[in-house]
């Protein structure tokens, strides 16, 4: 089972902050060698699960193998991995020389050797001359270099790099991309990133793990995660999409945007409900609107530099994003063309809001720690129930004051005709609302829920 | 504007005048060897003289409370700064309501009056059967000493980059050399400060003193004038005593400034 080139096992990691949950259930396997990334949003865990690598934190569940071994509970230093720090976290007192030469004083090696690999690994950042240099002196781009620097001069297994190019300027952090994924072709070690940089993502790393939520949302080569993702995060996230509800109607054959259109996925069953996704270059537009699959009134047209970025209306009522390298006056009506490989069908995550709750009434149920008015189905006070409200059955009121719950955006999709928001309640609980009035994140909401749009099933006591 | 920059010149020595004339006052007439302040009896070095060979049983025991103060002093401030120093790191790697209201108590014994600071210890001395001494005094300096030191080592831990301890232990130095080779090093300006505060604190602190010496017969210089004024007259070696302690006071301050505005002209 134990695969010769698996440096890193992570079996059932999960792990919380007080009452918070910021990992769950995470399995994941690292090859030697590779150039993987943990991408994720702000608090999706990326960073709490490469300190748990390195041993900052240990995990309240499960287990971290390196090469076979369980190093769980062995605490960072030793550790044969070395991180690279957000921010630097250089050694302010030290200068270049002794910053690099850290690890090595420490194991009390000759000081010829010393001597020799400081040299060496400063000549491979591109930094020699620099030895006596106060680090504080130095560029934020040249910091970076001798943060990787003292990382990599005890020739670690793994180097795990925590945002490492997030303070840099945009040049910079260009440059540094090339030179970093030189440098793991020359040293041959294992690298883990974590960035919620998508683009640097795609363009450094052999495998990417996705993360929201302290959950994987899916584990591809940068193709993969851009061709076919999974999921409706996944897609929202990884580049520019049109994310868009359908049906899959029978294999080969999807419905969305009001259309029907062939394409290449099968399996999902007939008539299913599901998430579609596709990217803006994959919609070709043209002026001839006879041979087209659908027709669209051009909104807004931007060029962007190599292409134009042009928002559209389609015929059914859908707004759409497409990228061409041709301008589309605004106003005209196009043809649009969508080829079947080019659409992504996805499962849908969740087809309504499910609760656990309580009658507190034949007409009242509490769910969300809240109390709601519903219609008698013959339910006594007492009875546990599983509750159901569809998507857009959820209204969120401008004014939290008027209802028992109060809740924060968390999320936001666009769906081309309506916003899908996850909204999450003070009380930690998290549910999902169509709406197509606009919020934004963080925003802060209550809600109302109709009596009648209430629906309760009797769950049997164990 | 002339008269407006004279006038201002003149504001200025007027203050400097107030707040130097009675360390001057007591500078110039360490020169001379009258009996009652005051009195003009030609210019002499005896005073000096006698402080430094313990001519007089009155400059012995004044040599003698010099050094019990400066003994109570060094230990007082070096301990204050081991446990405050300690004590902020704690503190700083607190979460929450529990690092706030940790806070709120540190500040507290700073603004405590010294006299119910001494009274209470007294009091718990007393409870505990401690018997008075220089154990008595110096753990009384510790306490009102040490909030000192938190206080000046936690702005260091502020500006600290939270992730260099991590880095430390990344690089193999176990907890112990992690805190030595790179915490301790960035925390010394702040541990210095903290320490020549606490000295300070404890040179000229009376009230606490008085009260946890109890009979023990232990004097600082502070409690040592105030039996011998109520003796009736001053020791006349403290004029020179004086004289000496405001001028190393003053070379101190003078090194430490020059050394500040070199630091800053190099960077």
């Amino acid at each position: 089972m134990e695969q010769k080139d698996v440096i890193i096992r992570l079996e059932h990691i999960s792990h919380s902050f007080g009452e918070k949950k910021v990992l769950e259930d995470i399995n994941l396997y690292i090859k030697k060698g590779e150039f993987i990334t943990f991408l994720g949003p702000s608090g999706c865990g990326k960073t709490t699960l490469l300190r748990l690598i390195a041993g900052f934190l240990s995990p309240d569940e499960g287990i971290i193998t390196l090469e076979g071994k369980d190093i769980s509970a062995l605490p960072p230093y030793k550790r044969p991995l070395n991180t690279v720090f957000q921010r630097y976290a250089l050694f302010p007192h030290l200068d270049v020389y002794d910053n690099v030469a850290f690890a090595l004083k420490l194991q009390k090696l000759p000081v010829d050797e010393i001597n020799a690999r400081v040299q060496k690994v400063l000549k491979l950042v591109s930094m020699t001359d620099y030895e006596d240099r106060n680090v504080e002196s130095l560029s934020g781009g040249q910091q970076q270099r001798i943060a990787i620097a003292r990382a990599i001069v005890n020739q670690p297994k793994v180097l795990l790099l925590d945002e490492p190019l997030s303070a840099l300027d945009l040049k910079m952090r260009k440059d540094m991309q090339i030179e970093l994924k030189e440098m793991h072709k020359k040293l041959g070690i294992t690298f883990i990133y974590v960035t919620h940089d998508q683009e640097e993502a795609l363009t450094l790393s052999d495998t990417i793990v996705v993360l929201n939520d302290g959950r994987i949302q899916q584990i591809g080569t940068p193709t993969d995660i851009y061709n076919e993702p999974q999921n409706a995060f996944v897609a929202d996230f990884i580049g520019d999409s049109n994310l868009l509800d359908g049906t899959m109607i029978r294999d080969g054959k999807v419905r969305f945007a009001g259309h029907d259109f062939d394409c290449v996925d099968s399996g999902f069953g007939e008539n299913t409900p599901v998430d579609v996704v596709v990217r803006p270059e994959d919609i070709y537009i043209m002026n001839n609107t006879d041979a087209a699959q659908f027709t669209a009134v051009v909104k807004s047209c931007i060029f962007k530099g190599v292409h134009y970025e042009m928002y559209v209306d389609s015929d059914a009522g859908y707004e759409l994003v497409i990228q061409d390298y041709n301008a589309f006056e605004v106003g005209s009506e196009v043809g649009l063309i969508i080829k079947p490989a080019d659409i992504q069908v996805m499962h849908k995550e969740r087809l309504c809001n499910t609760f656990e709750g309580e009658m507190t009434s034949a007409t009242s149920v509490l769910f969300m720690d809240a109390e709601f008015d519903c219609l008698d189905c013959g339910l006594q006070k007492g009875d546990k129930v599983k509750v159901e409200v569809d998507f857009d059955k959820i209204d969120l009121l401008d004014d939290s004051h008027e209802s028992d719950v109060e809740a924060h955006i968390r999320n936001l999709l666009y769906k081309g005709d309506h916003y899908h928001l996850e909204v999450k309640t003070a009380e930690g609980y998290t549910f999902f609302v169509n709406t197509n009035d606009v919020w934004d994140r963080n925003d802060l909401v209550g809600i109302n829920i109709l009596p009648e749009d209430i629906r309760l099933s009797k769950l049997e006591n164990e | 504007m002339k008269t407006k920059k004279v006038v201002s010149q003149i504001y200025l020595w007027l203050v400097l005048a107030v707040l130097y004339a009675p360390i001057i006052f007591i500078a110039i007439f360490s020169f001379t060897q009258a009996k009652s302040l005051g009195n003009w009896t030609g210019f002499t070095l005896d005073l000096y003289k006698s402080l430094f060979t313990g001519a007089t049983s009155g400059s012995q025991a004044l040599m003698e409370a010099l050094k019990n103060t400066l003994f109570i002093a060094l230990v007082a401030s070096l301990v204050s700064t081991v446990l405050g120093t300690l004590a902020a790191i704690g503190i700083f790697n607190m979460r929450g309501r529990w690092k706030k209201s940790i806070q709120f108590l540190n500040n507290v014994p700073m603004l405590n009056p010294d006299i119910i600071t001494g009274v209470s210890l007294f009091l718990l001395f007393v409870f505990l059967g401690v018997s008075k001494g220089y154990t008595t005094i110096i753990l009384s300096h510790i306490t009102f000493c040490t909030p000192y030191v938190v206080l000046n080592v936690m702005p260091k831990l502020v500006q600290m980059n939270p992730n260099i301890y991590d880095a430390a232990l990344d690089l193999g130095a176990n907890p112990f050399q992690a805190m030595l080779k790179v915490i301790i090093p960035q925390l010394k300006t702040g541990m210095l400060s903290g320490f020549i505060l606490a000295f300070t604190m404890s040179l000229d602190d009376f009230a606490v003193t008085y009260f946890t010496a109890g009979s023990s017969g232990i004097d600082t210089l502070s409690t040592f004038i105030y039996a011998d004024v109520r003796k009736g007259g001053l020791t006349p070696e403290l004029k020179p005593m004086m004289t000496i302690i405001f001028l190393l006071i003053l070379v101190v301050l003078l090194f430490v400034n020059l050394r500040a505005v070199k630091n800053t002209k190099k960077s």
